[in-house]
This record gives C-alpha cells, sequence and structure tokens, in this order.
C-alpha cells in the first residue's frame, strides 16, 4: 500500500523555498525521514513540511501554490 | 503544580476574556477569539469561565502533566489524545500526573480551547491573563510557548469528568460562513453599486489573517467615490484623517483586501472602514481556516442587538447544561 506524506496545517502549500529557486523534491527523489518536502503558509509564517518517514516519492497530491487542509496527503512514497 | 510544553504547535498561547479598557491608549481586548468556545472549556472542567487556558491554531501542542487534572477541548474539531488514546472534544476527561495530551489532525474550524482544572496561573496583567504577542504582554512571558516551557497551575476543585456541551449549543460558521455587519460612517466612501457587490461577493480566508485581523481576498475591488483628500488624510481613496478602529472593524487598504480588526488588533489609523462584524459574530471568525468562503451581510443595529441577546441566551443555555 502507497505511503502518504500529510500536510501538518491548512493552508498554502508551495514546493519551493523562493520562487525562483528549484522545487524541494521532485517525482522519483528518494526522501528520508527529517527531510523538507515543501512549505505550508500560514500566519504570515512560512512553515516546513517534514517527512515523517523515509521512501520515493511517486507522486505530489498537491500542486505548487495549492490552498491545503491539515491531514490532507502531499506525497505519495512507493 | 504545573504543565510542560513538550512540542508548541504552530502558535499556542494563554489566553482568557480579554483586557478590555486600554484600547484607547492602544492595548488591545486581546483573550479567546471564540470566547463561546473558551467559556465553555472552562465551564466543563469546574473553571470560572474567565480563567486562563490554551488557544490552539491549528495544530496542537504536546502537554505534559505535572499533576492529576480535569481537561475539556472545545472550539475547533482537534481531537485529542491523551497517551495517544483519543478522547472527545467538548467533553471533560480526567487525566493522571505524567499523561501526555496530544492532538490529531485537525478536521474543523481553526482554534482549538484546552482548560485545565484550575486554570493556568501565570501573573494577572492589566486585569488579564491573556496574551498580546505583538506587545510582549501578559499571558507566558508575553509570548506564544516554546518547547520546554512549564506553565503553573491554579488550585483545582472537584474532578468533573464526562460533562459534554450538548451539540446543539455549540456555534461554528457555516460555509459560506456568514457575518453579519453594522455598515458604518464610511460606507458613502463607495459608490452604491460597490457596496452592493460587496455584499453580494464570496471572499475567501487569505492565509495570513490572525489574532491581530482576519483578511479576506477573492471579490471585487472597491469603487471609491471621487474627493479631494481632507487634510489630514493621506491620496489613496481608502485612506481618511486618522480615526479610532473598532473591534471588528472591517478595513479595506486601497479598496482591495477586507480586514477584520480581532482580539489583537491596532486601535486606530488611516483606512477607511465599510462597517463592523457584529459582536456576536466574531466567535465565528475565530474559526475560519485559510481559504474558507465568506459573505458579509449587512444588519440593522436592531438586528445586531437581538443576534447580541441570542448569543447571551446561549451563553445561558450552556452555563445551565453544565450546572
Amino acid at each position: 500500500m502507497a505511503k502518504h506524506l500529510l500536510s501538518p496545517l491548512p493552508g498554502t502549500f508551495y514546493r519551493k523555498p523562493s520562487p525562483d529557486a528549484p522545487f524541494y523534491k521532485d517525482v522519483g527523489d528518494t526522501v528520508a525521514q527529517g527531510d523538507v518536502i515543501g512549505l505550508i503558509e500560514v500566519m504570515k509564517s512560512f512553515n516546513e513540511v517534514r517527512a515523517e518517514q523515509a521512501g520515493t516519492i511517486t507522486a505530489f497530491l498537491a500542486d505548487d501554490e495549492e490552498p491545503v487542509m491539515a491531514g490532507q496527503p502531499l506525497v505519495e512514497l512507493g | 503544580m504545573s504543565i510542560r510544553i513538550i512540542t508548541p504547535g504552530l502558535s499556542t498561547t494563554v489566553q482568557d476574556l480579554g483586557r478590555p479598557g486600554y484600547y484607547h491608549i492602544g492595548i488591545p481586548l486581546s483573550g479567546a477569539m471564540d470566547m463561546l468556545a473558551a467559556q465553555s472549556a472552562n465551564l466543563l472542567v469546574g473553571n470560572p469561565e474567565g480563567a486562563a487556558l490554551l488557544e490552539v491554531v491549528f495544530m496542537g501542542p504536546e502537554v505534559e502533566f505535572q499533576r492529576d487534572a480535569t481537561v475539556a477541548v472545545t472550539g475547533a474539531e482537534l481531537p485529542p489524545k491523551i497517551n495517544g488514546e483519543e478522547r472527545p472534544t467538548w467533553t471533560s476527561f480526567a487525566v493522571k500526573k505524567g499523561d501526555v495530551l496530544s492532538f490529531a489532525f485537525l478536521k474543523k474550524g481553526a482554534r482549538a480551547y484546552v482548560a485545565i482544572s484550575g486554570g493556568i496561573d501565570v501573573p494577572v496583567v492589566l486585569g488579564s491573563r491573556s496574551t498580546y504577542t505583538l506587545g510582549a504582554l501578559g499571558g507566558f512571558e508575553g509570548r506564544k510557548l516554546a518547547a520546554g516551557d512549564v506553565l503553573p497551575l491554579g488550585e483545582a476543585g472537584n474532578i468533573r469528568e464526562g460533562r459534554t456541551v450538548p451539540e446543539a449549543l455549540r456555534r461554528s460558521p457555516g460555509s459560506p460562513a456568514e457575518l453579519r455587519i453594522l455598515t458604518g460612517i464610511y460606507w458613502h466612501r463607495i459608490t452604491e453599486a460597490s457596496g452592493r457587490q460587496f455584499l453580494a461577493d464570496t471572499w475567501k480566508v487569505a492565509p495570513e489573517a490572525d489574532r491581530i485581523g482576519y483578511r479576506f481576498r477573492g471579490g471585487k475591488p472597491l469603487d471609491f467615490v471621487t474627493r479631494e483628500p481632507p487634510f489630514g488624510a493621506g491620496s489613496d481613496p481608502s485612506n481618511i484623517v486618522d480615526a479610532c478602529y473598532p473591534y471588528g472593524s472591517i478595513q479595506v487598504p486601497s479598496g482591495t483586501e477586507p480586514i477584520v480588526l480581532h482580539r489583537d488588533a491596532v486601535s486606530g489609523g488611516g483606512y477607511f472602514m465599510v462597517g463592523a462584524v457584529i459582536s456576536a459574530d466574531m466567535d465565528l471568525i475565530g474559526q475560519l481556516q485559510p481559504h474558507m468562503p465568506a459573505r458579509f451581510e449587512a444588519v440593522t443595529m436592531e438586528q445586531a442587538l437581538l443576534a447580541r441577546n441570542d448569543r447571551s441566551r446561549l451563553i445561558d443555555r450552556i452555563r445551565q447544561a453544565l450546572a
């Protein structure tokens, strides 16, 4: 069964640290526990989303700049 | 006797019913953004309604208890867990010394209130234990909580576990949230058509919304009536000669994004206000998540006062249900 990395917060999801920077992670990349996979913007702060488990990214389930809810799957791990 | 913060969550602060009486010198009300939920939480654990509790935003903290206590979590649907085992919201439950309170993901709403029997016994500053973070005033060292903080608890009365606020007495915003407003003395600054549009549009909560102000976007920009700026007002059509900002007032800088001033707001400035959200609906704003839809509905002063009475009666019914 696929594993998911979930958003800890409601807000706006960003896949990169600044508008002209590359994505933190792409499909096919491996993630270790604690790796930053994106940011959630809420209440004038940008909060890093860290992987709670390790794996290889098979899909992004939320796009860059997409509104997300707390508990929403952001990334699928193979 | 105390609690220890293991992880703080996003922005967890000590709040009570606020610090009214100093707004004219620039010190805001502060206090719980959803007052009804905060009062309910205190009543559930047998505290006075104005006891200090934790306001938790979007993401829960982890808290270790250093004595036995009764706890209740109200407001947002942020399911509490004791030593990993889920507990119901809006219901008091017992905790033992050494137990750890944590939370599952937020399901609904924005702010949860965590009342602990005895209340949080931080010093009273200007009549309140509420935290005003911008002014570094009150609460725990004037700031949001951090890992390792140890907060003293007051003396608790009897254990009161297993009491519940009936669902019919819990209030939460609909979707879209309907926020009733009184239009204000600057309403004439926008055209009649623009005023109608403002009330017809569905707005969305901006991610920046916080305890200072709730910002909305997505509606049509306002059209101002042309004028010569009066002496002392800025040149932007949304500027006025500096004036007082009431709690709940809705300013629209440059006519684009309405901001409803809330518990930690500044008390004056130079932006015109279309009106103010009625006092009865301010609790609802505290439960709005980013990107949630909301509409503004104009009501009369009479309707606003009736709504205020309805809200008072609701508090009375909660008091009776938990007496």
